[in-house]
């Protein structure tokens, strides 16, 4: 397997007000693959997540040290403006959470606002091609208009994928995007996660063990804080190295 | 590093990131204003308030004589009079006739001066005649012009001098009329809450009651001034200006208030509760009585409270009930005519006299320490029975 | 058995005399906003009878006082609304402004500080609030533009409307404090993973899911502006004046109420009547004002189905 590292993190510390929520992580992560993390519950995947598109920033008590390097720079230096990683670090949550707005103005809001492209046109055919995208054109064509909340919770999650590639994002995150949905829902969201991934760098959290053999290159085992273990996806599954990493695919702890 | 080699330096954003602090700092100003405007507020009514703390007295001598028990024109030296406040010179004949062993002595008294005399004292705006004047700078001169507690204020009433008048009769206005609501509100409102939380059947009616109840609170409070206008006066008979009206015409108003609370602390009242009672083979009404009310009675209270502190600052529905007369002594009965503290602020303030400003000032800063210590009151009970099931 | 069962029947008798004392005081609820509805409309219609109910509502001359006296209350509408009008356009933007930095920029030591302290400006009775406007903010904006070269009377509708509009802040900033607080956080997180920055989520994602809610604050606010009545008593004018001029004196209904019933005028005068036909149009509005936004604030509830608000 070809791999161009896209994310870079080392030695990444984080502390939740006294507690140490992640412990000295180094990990590389690969350009136009997806990277599934998995753990038991509380584990810190979904802090990591959050650390390599500064979201954490937003957790008064949260506190970081160490680096994510992406293209070459650390986004926690102190001349990245953390708005600036956003755009450029899209981000899809476990429950859907569309704006209520109109399916049209959830996916045209943020590309308008970064000037990406103008109103009129432009805009409408960066909506169609997003939501195209996302593989929910044909089923929203004749309802752009109508609130996006009305939707099937399947349908709401591919929109806010829809809304997080309109902003043309080089990596996308997503925090168990399946886990609120239905099996066929689940389904349509994983084939268009590898469609997306030819694109995009993503990195998506799972307690789904087939999920994660499923559609992940690599894939990596946190347990407490720590990374136990990271490598292709069929490493860990078929021979993974550390006795806990077993333990946990075959579902004797977890 | 420089700005080309930082693949995520976006001049486009300076921009955006101005407008982000420009908003924040108008919602800090927003806050900030309500503040500022809170401080200007209870500055300018100490300012204007805290001189009334004193009022000017002028050491005379007063003779009791059968001519000033006469006229009280004649119980102090002439150049004086027009110093000395009229309302307490004409006090002195009645203080003889009580007080016979006075009759044939000479006394150096405290008088209470006039109210013009007075603003000339804390330097306000006066008018005093050239040769008053004059008399008042000797007395001053030889230290016969005092500023002492104002204790009238506290213990008289109403008063058409200004330096004689007090807020003692509007205190027991209050407290007459907000006895009278209280009395009728807070039974009516418990047990209406009582009705819709634990009696009704949650149909159609107690759907109509709750917005009933809720509209009540919306109607402006002039026009409960007009209902007790209309019915309580009119049709009733019941008498103008009185406590009872004003107290009747306040209950109303409270109660919505006094259902909301109530039924909030009766739902805090844990289901489980209620089923042990079940449980021992109580009534639904024993139920209720004895374990259910005890348990929301401290939120009831607060609610209570809360609603007798609004009550308390109530005054367009009262004056339209005719609450504003002139009560220079205080009522005795719920069935006198009485004034309340809010009325009497607006009475002096619609008064021309600039000593009534400071009257009215002083007026609401014990009316405001009264209502915060309510709030505060509420606060405190709300925190202390505070349970958490 | 014979005792059991008539103890049971005493016990029978005496619940239900309880239950139906409950339901007798719950009626007086109903009853009194029957007694304000009918006692108002009564007189009203005692009013129409001698005066005409068009020219009440399109004339533009009010003079109770005359022999042919005249009651156009439009002038005594038009200032109404004008106050209101300004009172609104402070109290909106500042209490507005006040709860979002409360719910999305304070720490939660400074909100238990703050917010009290607001709550303080809601209880200040509205005597108080009138003895500022007619005695500070009044003769400061007649001093004010003065030294401008504009002329402002003493009972300008700009001194009473500021003052109404800084009592109103706290309707507007407590009810809109709790909508915004209530918008799942989920919103503002999808927001500003897209990259925007926290002013732009509050503006195009916070405050348009918070609208009914806000709008619901708006409305009651403008119902508390047009009822208000010490305030204007104390500071605005007497004279129904038809004018855009906010330096110039104005009316309103509920100072013309006031005016009509304080004094010894005969009941069945229409000078007297007609505060009962201003107070119905108070009373329509206010209450239809309530009505639609107790709807707006449900509508904000079901859609992020929370239970109390
Ligand atoms: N905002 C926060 N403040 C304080 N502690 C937090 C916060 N978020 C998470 N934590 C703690 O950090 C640890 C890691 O949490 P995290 O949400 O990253 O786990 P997770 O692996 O995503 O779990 P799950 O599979 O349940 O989503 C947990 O112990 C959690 O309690
Ligand atoms: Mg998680």
């Amino acid at each position: 397997m070809k791999k161009n590292t896209k994310i870079n993190v080392k030695d990444l510390n984080l502390w939740y007000g006294e507690k140490q929520a992640l412990h000295n992580l180094d990990v590389k992560l690969y350009e136009n693959k997806i990277t599934a993390l998995i753990g038991p519950s509380g584990c810190g995947k979904s802090t990591f997540l959050r650390c390599l598109n500064r979201m954490n920033d937003l957790v008064d008590s949260a506190k970081i040290e160490g680096n994510v390097i992406i293209d070459g720079k650390n986004i926690y230096d102190k001349d990245v403006d953390e708005v600036s990683v956003r755009k450029r670090v899209g981000m899809v949550f476990q429950q859907p959470n569309p704006f209520p707005k109109s399916i049209y103005e959830n996916i045209a809001y943020a590309p308008l606002k970064h000037g990406i492209v103008k109103k009129g046109s432009e805009c409408d055919d960066l909506v169609e091609e997003s939501l195209h995208g996302a593989g929910i054109w044909d089923e929203v064509k004749d309802s752009l208009k109508e609130p996006a909340t009305g939707l099937s919770g399947g349908q709401q999650q591919r929109i806010c994928i829809a809304r997080t590639i309109a902003v043309k994002p080089d990596i996308i995150l997503m925090d168990e995007p399946t886990s609120a949905l239905d099996p066929i829902s689940t389904e349509k969201i994983e084939a268009l996660m590898l469609e997306l991934k030819k694109k995009y760098t993503i990195v998506t959290v799972t307690h789904n063990m087939q999920q994660a053999a499923r559609i992940a290159d690599m894939t990596a085992f946190f347990h407490l804080g720590k990374l136990i273990e990271y490598d292709e996806t069929e490493t860990i599954f078929v021979n993974p190295k550390e006795k806990k990493t077993e333990d946990y695919i075959t579902g004797r702890f977890g | 590093m420089s700005k080309e080699m930082n693949p995520f330096y976006d001049p486009s954003l300076k921009k955006r990131h101005l407008k982000d602090k420009l908003f924040k700092y108008f919602t800090i100003s927003s806050l900030s204003i309500s503040l500022i405007f809170l401080a200007i507020f209870l500055g300018d009514m100490i300012i204007k308030g805290s001189s009334a703390i004193q009022q000017t007295y002028i050491q005379v001598e007063v003779s009791y004589n059968e001519k000033s028990k006469k006229s009280y024109r004649k119980a102090v030296e002439r150049k004086y009079i027009n110093l000395l406040s009229r309302a307490a010179l004409r006090e002195i004949p009645m203080k003889m006739k009580n007080n016979p062993s006075l009759m044939g002595t000479k006394k150096l008294v405290w008088m209470l001066a006039d109210d013009q005399v007075d603003m000339y004292m804390k330097e306000y705006y006066y008018k005093i005649k050239s040769r008053d004047l004059k008399t008042l700078k000797a007395l001053i001169g030889d230290s016969r012009v005092e500023k002492k507690f104002n204790t009238i204020f506290f213990t008289h009433g109403d008063s058409k001098t200004p330096e004689y008048s007090g807020i003692l009769s509007a205190m027991v206005g209050t407290i007459l009329t907000l006895i009278v609501a209280m009395a009728v509100a807070f039974p009516i409102g418990v047990a209406t809450a009582v009705y819709l939380e634990e009696f009704s059947s949650h149909g159609k009616w107690s759907q109509f009651l709750e917005v009933n109840i809720n509209n009540l609170a919306a109607i402006p409070s002039i026009l409960f001034g007009l209902l007790g206008l209309a019915i309580f006066i009119n049709l009733f008979g019941f008498p103008r200006s009185s406590a009872l009206v004003g107290g009747l015409t306040l209950a109303l108003m409270t109660l919505p208030i006094i259902v909301v609370s109530s039924r909030a602390a009766l739902r805090s009242v844990p289901a489980s509760i209620r089923q042990a009672g079940y449980g021992l083979g109580l009534t639904k009404v024993q139920v209720v009585k004895d374990h259910v009310l005890p348990l929301a009675f401290p939120g009831i209270m607060t609610g209570s409270i809360i609603g007798l502190a609004q009550a308390m600052g109530e005054t367009a529905p009262l004056i339209i009930v005719g609450m504003i007369a002139f009560i220079p002594d205080s009522p005795s009965s719920i069935m006198d005519a009485a004034t309340v503290m809010p009325a009497q602020i607006f009475t002096w303030a619609g008064m021309p006299e600039r000593a009534y400003i400071e009257r009215t000032a002083a007026g609401i800063l014990v009316l405001l320490t009264v209502l915060i210590s309510l709030n505060a009151l509420a606060v405190i009970l709300r925190k202390k029975f505070e349970v958490k099931w | 058995m014979q005792t059991f069962e008539t103890k049971n029947r005493n016990r029978h008798i005496q619940e239900d005399m309880i239950k139906y004392a409950l339901i007798l005081a719950a009626t007086i609820s109903i009853l009194t906003t029957f007694g304000i509805l009918f006692s108002i409309l009564f007189e009203a219609i005692e009013f129409f009878k001698l005066k005409s109910f068009v020219y009440f509502f399109t004339g533009t001359e009010w003079s109770p006082g005359t022999v042919d006296s005249k009651f156009g209350a439009l002038p005594i509408f038009a200032g109404t609304f004008i106050i209101t009008l300004i009172a609104m356009s402070v109290a909106l933007p500042i209490g507005l402004g006040s709860a979002i930095f409360m719910s999305e920029y304070a720490t939660k030591t400074q909100r238990t500080i703050l917010k009290p302290l607001l709550e303080v400006l809601a209880g200040i009775p509205t005597v108080v609030y009138g003895f500022f406007a007619a005695i500070t903010v009044a003769p400061f904006i007649v001093n004010v533009c003065n030294s401008i070269g504009l002329e402002a009377s003493f009972n300008s509708a700009l001194a009473s409307g500021v003052v109404m509009g800084i009592m109103i802040i706290p309707v507007i900033s407590s009810l809109s404090d709790d909508v915004i607080t209530a918008v799942p956080d989920s919103l503002r997180k999808g927001s500003l993973a897209l990259g925007m920055t926290k002013s732009e989520t509050i503006k195009d994602v916070v405050i348009p899911s918070a609208m009914p809610g806000i709008i619901s604050a708006a409305l009651l606010g403008i119902s508390k502006a047009l009822g208000e009545t010490m305030i204007v008593v104390m500071a605005a004018g007497l004279r129904p004046n038809l004018s855009w001029n906010i330096l110039e004196d104005m009316t309103t209904v509920t100072v013309r109420i006031v005016d009509s019933l304080v004094g010894d005028q005969a009941f069945n005068s229409p000078a007297t009547l007609s505060a009962f036909a201003l107070g119905l149009a108070l009373f329509v509005v206010t209450l239809t004002l309530n009505i639609v936004s107790v709807r707006m604030i449900q509508k904000f509830k079901e859609k992020y189905k929370m239970s109390s608000l």
